[in-house]
Order: C-alpha cells, then sequence, then structure tokens
C-alpha cells in the first residue's frame, strides 16, 4: 500500500486485481468504466474484448470544485465522494450514516441535482458543481430553508438534518410550489431517528411560502 | 435563605414559553461538529475486524500479514486465541491505518480460525420445564456473564436466586477486583449460599426461569370472573440504529494523559470506566463531546471498542485514532431492546371491573437473558399469577432504550385489558377509566382521558370491533396509557457574571437532541431578566462540573435544579452590588428586561451592562448542585412521577394487510415545562419513532447461521416522512401540575405508542394481531383466521 505519495501502477491482470473484493468495492469499480473526466490518464486494460480505462488501484490525483472553490486531493479511485469531502477535504456537514444509498443524511448537491455522496465515487464528481449544506449559509446568514427548520424545530439530534436541508433546497429549486406529494417523493429518500418529520413538514410548508 | 424556588407564572419571562432551540443554528447550517467530524491533526483511521459467527471459540490469530502493509501503524488483538465469542460482530482484532482504505485492507489481510460452536438466537416460546435446570452459579459462568456485558443488577439478582457453587477465597476476590469486577457483584458472591455439592451437576440452559410471583387469589377470582380474556401478545427485539454510530477519537498527550472525543450520553462518566481497563488515573483522561448523533440509551460506556481505540493510539505513538462503528456493526452489537413476549389471561366483571392478571412471559435480552417487563403495567389487578423464562442466546448484548421494559409491559398489558373490553363490548375508554384507581396517578389520568378524546374525536370514531370496514378499508381507534418516573439526576455547574455583562455556565453535561441547552439557557436567561442567546454555554467536557448521564429522563431535572441554584445565588450577589447605586435595598431590586430596577419603583432603574460595571475586577461565579437524594434539595426542584394517555386512529388495507396510522394524539404531563416548543417536539419525536417500532421494526436472526439478517437500513426500517400522519400532542399545564417541579419527558412518551397502535389495528380489524411489528403478512394471517372461523 501506499502512503501519502500518488502512485499509478499497471495492473498485471485487470480480473485478478478485481477478484476478491466486496460487492460494493465491485460497484465502485464497475462504475469507473464510465469514463469520467479526471487529471490522470487511466490505464487501458482489456476487458471482455474491449480497452477500458482503469484508474487506480492506488492513489490518483484528483480536483473537486467544492461550494465555489477549488480542492486538490489524491485519492484512490475507490473513496467516496462523501469520504473525500469529510475526511480530506473537513468539509462535514454532510453525514455518513448508512453509507449505501440508504437514509440521505450525506446529500448533497451535484451540479445542483441533489445526490447520496456516499454512492458518488469522488473521481466521478471531478468536473461538477459541488454544493454542500455549509454554502447555504452566506455571511453568516441562514438560508430560508434553514430558518425555517430552526422556527419548526425540525432538529432533534440534527445528525440527518444537513441532509435534510440539501434535500429540501432541491425541492424547492424544482417545485418551487411542491404538492404535499412532491413533498413525500422528493424527501422520500430522507430518514430521521429522532422523529422530526412533523418539524420538517412545517419547515417545508415556511420554507415553500416564503419562495426560499 | 436565597429563593431558589420556580418563579410563579406571573414572575416567569421565558421559562413555560416557547423558546427556539438554541443549537438549532449549527445544526440545520452543518456547523455543529459530531465526534463523527472531529478531525484531529495526523489522525489515523481505526478498523475492526468482527468474529463471523454467533457462537464460537478463536482458535488462531495471524496478523503478520496486516502488520507489514504500508500504513498500517497499529494493530491490537481485542480477543485472544482461546476465547469464547457469543453472539456475531463481536470484537476480534482491531487496526488503525494512515486512511480508512488501508485499515480496510489491513482487516482483510488479518488471519482467524474459529471453531463454530452450536447458537441459539431464537427468542420462541421456551419449550414446557426449561429453564428449570438452573443451579447455582460456577465460577465459568460468572466470567462468561461479565465478558457478555451482562448488567450487573441482573448477576446479583441471579446470584441471590440462585447461589454459588464455589467457594471464593480472598485471593479470589482480591483478583476479580484487580480485573475490574464490579465492587457490587463481588459483595454480592460473598453474600451467596454456597451449594458445591452442585458443582458440575446441572446442566447449562439457555432459560431462566424467575421464580413465579402470586398476589391475592387468582385462581378463585378467574372462577368468579364473569369475562376472561386469553391472548399471546408481544414485542420483538429492535435496534438504536443511532444515525451516528457509536465510536470515538482517542490521543495520548504523554504516556498517562489521554484526550477522547466519544459520541455519549455520559461524558461525564466516562473517564471513569477508561481508567480501569487503560491502567490510568481517571483525572487524567479528558472527554469531550459537543453534539450527538442519537443515543436513545445505548450510549452510555466508552465500549470495548472505545477502550481498544485508546489503545491502538498509544501503540501508534500517541496518535489520535478514529474508530466509528460501521452501519452494519451499529445495528448487530451496539444496542438493542429486549424482547417481550407474553400469553396473558385477564379476568373482568360485567361492567368492566378487572379481577385478575395470570401471565407466563419470556423474552430475551442477548447473552444475559433479560428481565421480566413490569405487568400488568400501570394497573395493578388485585390478583395475580406471573411467570417469567429469561432466554439467554447469542443475538447480542442488550442496552437500554428508551423507557426500558416500559414499551414492552404496555403492549403486553394494554393489548390483553383491550381483548377483555372487547368481550365485554365495553368501549376502551370507559374500561380504563372504570379501572383507573388500580393506577398510581388516577387524578392526572382521569384529567387526559376527556382532553384526549376531544383531541382525537374519539366519541365519534370508536365502534364495536370489526364494525368499520367499506372498500377494503378498515377504520379503528384505540388507546393506552403510561408512566415513568423521570426525577433529576445529580448535577454540578459554575455560572459566572462578568464585569462586562457575558455570562457563562459550565456543566459537564450533554445535549442529546433533547434540548439540553435550551434548557440550561432558559433557566438562567428567566432568572437574570436576559435572553436565552446571552447565556454562553460550555457543556460536554470533563473539565466541567460533573452532571449525569442522559438517561432515563433524568437530564432536565438535573441541569435545571443545578442552574436555578448558581443563577439565582449569582443574581442576588449581583442585586447586592448594584443596590447601592440604587440607593435601594437589594431584596427590593428585579433583574428584567435587561435591566435592574426596583419593584416598588420600576421606573428606577439602570440596564444590565452597567450593573455588571459594578461587580470589580473579578467576575462572580456562583455554583450549583442539584443532588441525587431528593431530601438533600431544599426546596427539591424537580420531582417524579408523570402519566400519560395515547390514541391512535388507523387505516388497515384487507386486501394488502398494510396498516396506515391516519392520526396520533398525546397528552402528557411532566411536571413544570421549561419550554413548551421542545416539550411537544420530544413527545411528537417519541409518536414517530412509535409508529416506526410498531409497524416496522424488528432485529430479524437467522436461525441457520445465527447472524442479523438486516444489518441495514434498507431492511431494517425505520419510519419515513410518509408513514407520519397528523400528530395532536396537548401538554398539562398549570395548577396541578407546574408546583411539582421538573420532571424529565424522554421516556414516557414513547411508551404507549406500540399497545395504542396494536389496539386500533384490533379495533379495525375484530381481529388481534398480537405482536409487535404489525407487518402486512401478520395482518393477512389475522385476517384469514377469522374467515376461517367463521367458514
Amino acid at each position: 500500500m501506499h502512503d501519502d505519495e500518488t502512485v499509478l501502477k499497471e495492473p498485471k491482470n485487470a480480473n485478478e486485481e478485481n477478484s476478491g473484493v466486496s460487492r460494493r468495492d465491485f460497484l465502485k469499480i464497475s462504475t469507473i468504466a464510465a469514463a469520467v473526466p479526471v487529471v490522470a490518464k487511466p490505464n487501458l486494460v482489456m476487458a471482455a474484448g474491449a480497452e477500458v480505462p482503469v484508474h487506480g488501484p492506488g492513489k490518483v490525483p484528483m480536483q473537486f470544485n467544492v461550494n465555489g472553490k477549488s480542492y486538490k486531493a489524491s485519492l484512490e479511485p475507490r473513496v467516496t465522494l462523501l469520504d473525500a469531502l469529510r475526511d480530506t477535504m473537513d468539509i462535514t456537514g454532510a453525514k455518513r450514516v448508512c453509507d449505501r444509498a440508504e437514509c440521505g443524511s450525506c446529500t448533497v448537491l451535484l451540479d445542483d441535482k441533489a445526490v447520496y455522496a456516499c454512492s458518488v465515487l469522488a473521481i466521478e464528481a471531478q468536473g461538477k458543481k459541488i454544493t454542500t449544506v455549509e454554502a447555504l449559509l452566506e455571511g453568516g446568514q441562514l438560508h430560508p430553508i434553514q430558518q425555517a427548520f430552526v422556527d419548526n424545530d425540525a432538529s432533534q439530534c440534527g445528525f440527518c438534518t444537513p441532509g435534510f436541508v440539501v434535500a429540501c433546497k432541491a425541492m424547492l429549486d424544482k417545485h418551487p410550489n411542491p404538492t404535499p406529494d412532491d413533498v413525500l417523493h422528493e424527501l422520500s429518500g430522507n430518514l430521521c431517528r429522532c422523529g422530526t418529520y412533523a418539524g420538517i413538514r412545517g419547515a417545508v410548508a415556511q420554507a415553500a411560502r416564503k419562495g426560499a | 435563605m436565597p429563593d431558589y424556588q420556580w418563579p410563579d407564572p406571573e414572575h416567569r419571562t421565558l421559562i413555560g414559553q416557547r423558546v427556539s432551540r438554541v443549537d438549532s443554528p449549527d445544526k440545520v447550517s452543518g456547523q455543529a461538529r459530531y465526534t463523527y467530524d472531529v478531525k484531529r491533526p495526523g489522525l489515523l483511521f481505526g478498523k475492526m475486524l468482527r468474529a463471523p459467527y454467533a457462537h464460537c471459540k478463536i482458535v488462531s490469530i495471524d496478523t503478520s500479514a496486516a502488520e507489514k502493509m504500508a500504513g498500517v501503524k497499529a494493530i491490537e488483538i481485542v480477543q485472544k486465541a482461546g476465547a469464547n465469542i457469543h453472539w456475531a460482530g463481536d470484537e476480534v482484532v482491531a487496526v488503525a491505518a494512515v486512511d480508512e482504505t488501508t485499515a480496510e485492507d489491513a482487516i482483510r489481510a488479518i488471519q482467524v480460525k474459529y471453531q463454530k460452536l452450536p447458537h441459539l438466537v431464537s427468542d420462541a416460546e421456551p419449550p414446557q420445564g426449561a429453564g428449570e435446570s438452573q443451579g447455582p452459579l460456577s465460577m465459568d459462568d460468572l466470567g462468561d456473564m461479565l465478558d457478555n456485558q451482562v448488567p450487573e443488577r441482573q448477576i446479583i439478582s441471579l446470584l441471590e436466586q440462585y447461589g454459588v457453587s464455589f467457594k471464593a477465597t480472598e485471593q479470589d476476590y482480591k483478583d476479580a477486583k484487580e480485573e475490574g469486577v464490579p465492587d457490587s457483584v463481588i459483595d454480592a458472591v460473598r453474600k451467596a449460599a454456597v451449594h458445591p455439592e452442585e458443582e458440575g451437576k446441572t446442566t447449562k440452559s439457555n432459560y431462566v426461569k424467575a421464580a413465579a410471583q402470586t398476589q391475592g387469589d387468582p385462581d378463585k377470582a378467574f372462577s368468579e370472573a364473569e369475562a376472561v380474556s386469553e391472548g399471546l401478545y408481544g414485542a420483538p427485539v429492535i435496534t438504536h440504529c443511532c444515525m451516528e454510530s457509536h465510536g470515538s477519537t482517542s490521543e495520548w498527550a504523554d504516556d498517562d494523559h489521554l484526550f477522547v472525543h466519544m459520541s455519549t450520553q455520559n461524558v461525564s462518566g466516562i473517564a471513569g470506566q477508561m481508567a480501569e481497563p487503560l491502567k490510568i488515573p481517571a483525572a487524567n483522561i479528558r472527554v469531550h463531546q459537543d453534539h450527538v448523533g442519537g443515543g436513545f440509551g445505548s450510549k452510555f460506556g466508552p465500549d470495548r471498542w472505545g477502550i481498544t481505540t485508546a489503545k491502538l493510539s498509544k501503540k501508534a505513538g500517541g496518535k489520535p485514532v478514529r474508530m466509528m462503528l460501521e452501519r452494519d456493526s451499529e445495528l448487530k452489537v451496539a444496542g438493542a431492546r429486549p424482547s417481550a413476549y407474553a400469553r396473558v389471561k385477564v379476568g373482568a366483571k360485567k361492567d368492566g371491573t378487572l379481577v385478575a392478571w395470570q401471565s407466563r412471559s419470556w423474552g430475551t435480552g442477548g447473552p444475559g437473558g433479560g428481565g421480566m417487563p413490569p405487568i400488568p403495567y400501570c394497573f395493578a389487578a388485585p390478583n395475580q399469577k406471573k411467570e417469567h423464562t429469561a432466554i439467554r442466546n447469542n443475538i447480542g448484548p442488550a442496552r437500554a432504550w428508551r423507557a426500558p421494559n416500559h414499551p414492552q409491559a404496555a403492549v403486553l398489558t394494554m393489548c390483553a385489558l383491550e381483548d377483555v373490553a372487547a368481550k365485554l363490548n365495553i368501549d376502551p375508554y370507559e374500561f380504563f377509566l372504570k379501572n383507573i384507581e388500580l393506577t398510581k396517578l388516577p387524578q392526572v389520568y382521569r384529567e387526559e382521558f376527556p382532553i384526549a378524546a376531544e383531541l382525537m374525536g374519539w366519541k365519534e370514531k370508536w365502534h364495536p370491533r370489526g364494525q368499520n370496514i367499506s372498500n377494503g378499508i378498515a377504520r379503528g381507534v384505540g388507546l393506552s396509557i403510561h408512566t415513568w418516573g423521570g426525577r433529576g439526576h445529580a448535577s454540578d455547574c459554575d455560572l459566572s457574571i462578568h464585569p462586562d455583562g457575558s455570562v457563562d455556565i459550565k456543566m459537564g453535561t450533554q445535549d442529546i437532541g433533547t434540548g439540553t441547552r435550551t434548557c440550561i439557557a432558559v433557566v438562567a436567561a428567566d432568572a437574570l431578566g436576559l435572553k436565552v442567546g446571552d447565556i454562553k454555554l460550555y457543556i460536554g467536557d470533563t473539565q466541567y462540573p460533573p452532571s449525569g448521564g442522559s438517561g432515563g429522563s433524568t437530564t432536565p431535572g438535573g441541569v435545571s435544579s443545578s442552574t436555578r441554584r448558581a443563577v439565582v445565588d449569582a443574581r442576588d450577589a449581583l442585586l447586592a452590588k448594584v443596590a447601592p447605586a440604587l440607593n435601594a435595598q437589594p431584596d427590593d431590586l428585579v433583574a428584567k428586561d435587561g435591566k435592574i430596577s426596583l419593584k416598588s419603583d420600576p421606573g428606577k432603574s439602570i440596564n444590565w451592562k452597567e450593573a455588571c460595571s459594578r461587580i470589580g475586577a473579578t467576575p462572580i461565579t456562583c455554583h450549583g448542585h442539584n443532588d441525587q437524594a431528593a431530601a438533600k434539595n431544599k426546596p427539591d426542584l424537580t420531582n417524579s412521577g408523570v402519566g400519560g394517555v395515547q390514541m391512535a386512529e388507523v387505516a388497515v388495507d384487507t386486501e394488502t394487510g398494510i396498516v396506515k396510522v391516519t392520526k396520533m394524539v398525546a397528552v402528557q404531563d411532566c411536571g413544570l415545562i421549561i419550554d413548551v416548543k421542545m416539550a411537544e417536539s420530544s413527545v411528537m419525536g417519541a409518536l414517530i419513532m412509535g409508529i416506526s417500532y410498531s409497524l416496522f421494526e424488528e432485529k430479524v436472526m437467522d436461525p441457520t447461521t445465527g447472524i442479523m439478517l438486516n444489518p441495514d437500513m434498507e431492511f431494517y426500517r425505520l419510519a419515513g416522512l410518509n408513514d407520519i400522519p397528523e400528530l395532536k400532542v396537548h401538554m398539562m399545564t398549570g395548577k396541578g401540575y407546574d408546583e411539582r417541579g421538573v420532571i424529565g419527558l424522554g421516556e414516557p412518551p414513547a411508551v404507549s405508542p406500540g399497545a395504542a397502535i396494536s389496539n386500533a389495528v384490533a379495533n379495525a380489524l375484530g381481529v388481534r394481531v398480537g405482536v409487535l411489528p404489525i407487518t402486512p403478512d401478520k395482518v393477512l394471517a389475522a385476517i384469514s383466521q377469522t374467515q376461517k372461523a367463521g367458514a
């Protein structure tokens, strides 16, 4: 393994490299095949009779645009956007809870669309606009959606809250006047354990009224 | 004598109002830092290798390949070769590495050989005669229980009941003490009856039968009862599923000073639990936490993984190591509520008078078995016969879960009572009230019942069982009552008023999402005539005065009482300093609206800042203490014993078996309410959590492999926004309630939802689905049984 330096090496055999990986790692590896713009040039390997670009398995240099700022990092291709944000860029508003696209606590905007950051590879998020909950705070002022969450007491432990706030932002961007069905549909991918849904419902209604 | 008493309504400015949570802005903007978010310089990432089998022996461990991997900084063997593992997911070896992926690779490179042993993960009804083989405890039994984190009180109760099969020497006691065996257990062994002749004679059983309990003359009462109903009721093992998983970051400043960030409900209580296993004084351990992403009763100790994290850090030269549980481990090993099931027989008179209760109950809390839930719950039936069997199995250890044992007891009791009421064709509203004198809080319930009925529209909605089905949708209503203690725990704080007018409070408590910060700030600001935002709060650190763990609804009473004492003393000291400037006696001064003014001449005043400038060079600092023992608090500002009534309305699709809760009502008493807005949120949260465990949640164990089948958030289902109906919450306030003092609220409203929803489903369908969660398969099975019976 490699400590801090970036190492690119040619896999001896692509199948051998892929053997013994977990289902989740496999999903991550297989999605890289959809060639994404990356800084380092991928290696080409033969797979199923076609040349497939492969990054890694060592660290590769990457570049991100998060909340309007540029970040550089050297990461293994298997690192998720969520872990890159939290552990490399120290942007911790998006939370790691289920780590497999079930709870929505890691919701961020990727080119203004809500995604589960735990299920997007960091390498795939390059060249896209990444927006986290931190960006909604402008000059120390809460965004009207955030203010609506405060007013309606829509957080208790608060660990799911950033995900809900971001999902709510994506919904109101898409449906400025959401119907109850819009709300249920757009926020159905987020879960809360303390039971703040009543407050969240009130917050969404308030934010929509104020044209947030 | 300072006037510590809670102010009467006309002298409160913030207490009892609707104040927004003070830490909400941090939480909604991602600024709140949780333990999971703490990134210390040079952070290493910890991972745990967990046993794959429910019951096995570790044969060998080979870490050589992992040791050679670049980036691996420390390896700690948690349980050595030869150790017995009693649940799948138990800790075996831990690794710390420079990043998470390297740590994961290192874990995969460790070779462990196990010898599989027979396991039991079922909590099905114990076979007849099971559990009677339990005899005195051997030294091995005790060792096993301690290794398996069986609660102290349970070990002690078994020792009292069965005695021991060995004669311990003074050296044994000394060794036990050095190994960290709690003093209370050692004392219980000393007092236990010794039966050496039984050594090795009793076969170990998974079933532990408690002594049968009888009260009154149940046989006679049943023979004279005019209606007898029998049923099977239960609630399965569920998990806590905290959004922020358990875990910590540990680092050593030097060889014997540790700094720990931990996700915990018990900041002040952690250092003492880490000291012995790490062989350093508790005073050398600093524990810090700003925010915690949920606990619900599962985060009181450092846990074996917390101790291991500190050991990894030491091996890595003191560098910070973070180990947070992965989601599957969080669900497998970090928290489970014990199950409880019972075959219950209830006898009543024609007029609805409850005369007799009989129950044969069982349940599991994992390796420890678990105790009997308090049944019959709330209603002390005059004649009772009860027996309970605890199942010791390999599902992993149990932890306290919001109102330990009460939600299960409510299901076992309130459903059985509703069944007998249905048999008598009596509205359960009338039935419960008819027997309300059998409860400890009849007056509270009597006041709450009509309010709940009004909010639900009970009179219009209740109908005899199964008589409101149209277009395949069956509608019904159900109710339940509950109780809880909630007295404030021991709490200490320091409150300072500074010469520049700023105010701070230091307290080693924690805000687990229940609004503890806000509660402290409201109490302080109310007494000083300031705004909540004027109070600077320092909590969540062992450097501040200790305050109890947040469990059992003890925090509001504890922190509000210690704050009240400190703030009254500090305010009085300030008034004494200011009095000469206003040519007044301190007694004639009042702090209100950011001013100090004369009660006799409100026009005469000075503003807060100017008043504080007269303090002198050093701040006024006062200490506040609330004692665990009520008698030591003069006056006592907290109290115990609350009652609540809940009602549920459901719509059941008789073709799909899907249950929708369409409305829930909660009427709750909790003494003097500090912040009504947060109190209502707490109750709504409990209703929502209740809907979740009533309809969806169950820790599903595979009998063949012994592992949990749903350790994720897709198949361990939590209620979502779509599952939440209209919720109506009414808090009892004013005369008869306020003057009782502050009482905690976390547990009580989480007790009744299971029973209320189950009763509503029974009312809708005309048939009981006795065991939670009420899933479509159980509903359809119940419907088809009645159809068969009718055919």
